[in-house]
């Protein structure tokens, strides 16, 4: 028995927002409408912080914050809802000027994080060239290979051009796991982990909310051990947080509650119709938002849960 | 040949045909009309091809529209750009614009900074057309889609990747773009686009006058090729197999 405690990484979506300040960057894991810490997500546009960085690979995570003036500027390659093409809380953002944008392509943006987590200042990659990726973001590098000549030539690439894509250094990192343990090892148990482990690598600071916390060791009889891939060095606190992506999907524990996120768009119509969307479902907690879910879920048959 | 095809049964097998002798690569389209042509071209011509279930897995062969999957491989999307980024793949995107040279948008109608109409971003088209092929797909062919210049230049064309050196051409190739009204390609000693065939029951000046700049027709526009028809083993997959709900014609009528 050990007789030193073990670390407790154990938070809450409260001490997740008192750590926040504006201007910060702010990682966001996920991708478009799929397994994004909405949870934290309402809990940020409840606070006072504003002027944030966004980085993501963006669905309603970047709409919501829009809608509620948390951001200053979003470092993404999309914005998408994928069962709905595009998210109108962040095209209004965008028409109306409200919001900054550094637009990199998909693959770009996985290359800056992975840069930031090895601390290197850029990674290499064709990427970019040629588009107006680098005419938009005028701050964007290119390097020259360095390999023309000598051993380990490529004469094919003799003097190619290549984008520096710059290490994306965050703040904070948020991602969501289906499982995570007191200790901090976060469990992915869907088909896909996206990017998650890159942005927690990529942060000073690094949270996990997951639908259910457990103890430690205990992650294994939830799922297998090859899906603990945020073990507890990428991460500094877990909050459990049950619909915690919802109403994005967080399989396999639910799908994307496409009803709910039919209403998310309808609430975009007009400025009447966002506040009671928003008094609703993002300015109550967490345990009155799962009751306002379940009671939509009544009337509309929808699936919030499976 | 059948002569009762519909035009999105021509441009199923138009987009089919994108992808003949591609070998064992991952085909990605994007819409109804390229995703029936690659699981066309998967389960006749190009038997090698890769199909993924649009989540995380690639699959067995080219199961029909909507039917579920036999999964038998983990295709997250870190191994999507890892195998894009190594060449194994020919990505159908579709373009709100595309203009002359090849250069195809989808981010942004109007100025960048504060634009008319935010559509859904540049996506992965930067990294997708200086990597692999790339083809495109617009099932509204008109001055609007095809255009003189395009508001941003996501997927890269020819005379953009030739300015960016070899960093940017060494892989760059753009084959085929595919409309409702015919098929282009960019076999032309500017690498401009031309027209490559016009799909039966449209015209070559139908095609001009809904194209926003000045197209090259080869020779005699009289002998710009029709698009080819779908075989009976086409029609046969397409409407029995495929898309039997016939989503294809939601995407283009008649």
């Amino acid at each position: 028995m050990p007789t030193v405690a073990m670390a407790d990484k154990r938070s809450t979506l409260d001490d997740l927002v008192a750590e926040l300040r504006p201007g910060m960057t702010v990682g966001i894991g996920g991708w478009g409408s799929r397994r994004k810490p909405m949870a934290a997500v309402r809990a940020i546009c409840r606070s006072g912080v504003d002027g944030l960085t966004v980085v993501t690979y963006g669905g309603p995570d970047v709409g919501l914050l829009c809608a509620t003036g948390k951001v200053r500027r979003v470092v993404t390659g999309f914005v998408t809802l994928d069962s709905i093409p595009l998210d109108p809380h962040w095209r209004a953002a965008r028409q109306q000027g409200r919001v900054e944008l550094t637009e990199l392509d998909e693959g770009m943006l996985y290359l800056g994080l992975q840069a930031a987590a090895w601390r290197v200042p850029f990674l290499p990659t064709r990427a970019g060239l040629g588009s107006d990726v680098l005419v938009v973001n005028p701050e964007l590098r290119t390097v020259r290979s360095p390999y023309g000549d000598g051993p380990f030539a490529d004469p094919a690439d003799d003097g190619a051009d290549l984008v520096a894509v710059p290490a994306l250094r965050l703040d904070l990192a948020i991602v969501h796991a289906n499982r995570a343990d007191t200790a901090g090892n976060a469990q992915f148990l869907g088909p896909d982990r996206y990017f998650d482990e890159l942005y927690l690598g990529a942060a000073a600071r690094r949270f996990v909310t997951a639908e259910k916390v457990v103890d430690e060791g205990a992650l294994a009889s939830e799922g297998p051990l090859a899906a603990v891939t945020a073990h507890r060095l990428l991460t500094d606190a877990v909050v459990e947080a049950p619909l915690g992506a919802h109403f994005t999907s967080c399989d396999p524990d639910y799908g994307r509650d496409e009803a709910f996120q039919r209403a998310y768009v309808e609430a975009a119509k007009d400025p009447a119709a966002f506040a009671a969307f928003r008094a609703s479902y993002v300015d109550v907690d967490e345990a009155g938002y799962r009751a306002a879910v379940r009671d939509v879920s009544a009337r509309t048959g929808g699936g919030g849960t499976r | 040949m059948s002569t009762d095809a519909t035009r999105a049964e021509i441009c199923a097998v138009a987009c089919a045909e994108v992808w003949r002798d591609a070998g064992e690569v991952l085909a990605s389209p994007f819409g109804t009309i390229p995703s029936l042509g690659a699981r066309l071209a998967l389960r006749t011509f190009s038997p090698d091809l890769v199909l993924t279930d649009g989540e995380a897995a690639l699959v067995v062969g080219a199961p029909p529209l909507g039917a579920a999957p036999v999964r038998e491989a983990a295709m997250p999307f870190r191994s999507v750009f890892d195998l894009l980024w190594s060449g194994r793949r020919h990505v159908m995107m579709m373009a709100s614009q595309i203009d002359r040279h090849g250069n195809q948008n989808l981010s942004v109608i109007g100025d960048w900074s504060r634009p008319k109409a935010q559509l859904v971003g540049v996506r992965g088209a930067p990294g997708n057309s200086v990597n692999h092929p790339t083809s495109y797909w617009v099932p509204d062919h008109s001055t609007r889609s095809f255009v003189e210049h395009v508001d941003l230049v996501c997927g890269v064309g020819y005379e953009r990747a030739a300015a960016a050196g070899p960093g940017a051409t060494r892989f760059h190739h753009v084959h085929r773009v595919v409309s409702n009204l015919g098929v282009f390609d960019f076999e032309t000693p500017e690498r401009v686009m031309r027209l490559r065939s016009v799909h039966p029951g449209v015209s070559v000046d139908d095609v001009r006058a809904a194209t926003g700049f000045e197209l090259v027709v080869d020779d005699v526009a009289d002998d710009v090729a029709e698009s080819r028809l779908p075989t009976d083993e086409e029609l046969e997959l397409l409407r029995n197999v495929l898309d039997p709900g016939a989503t294809r014609d939601r995407e283009v009528k008649g």
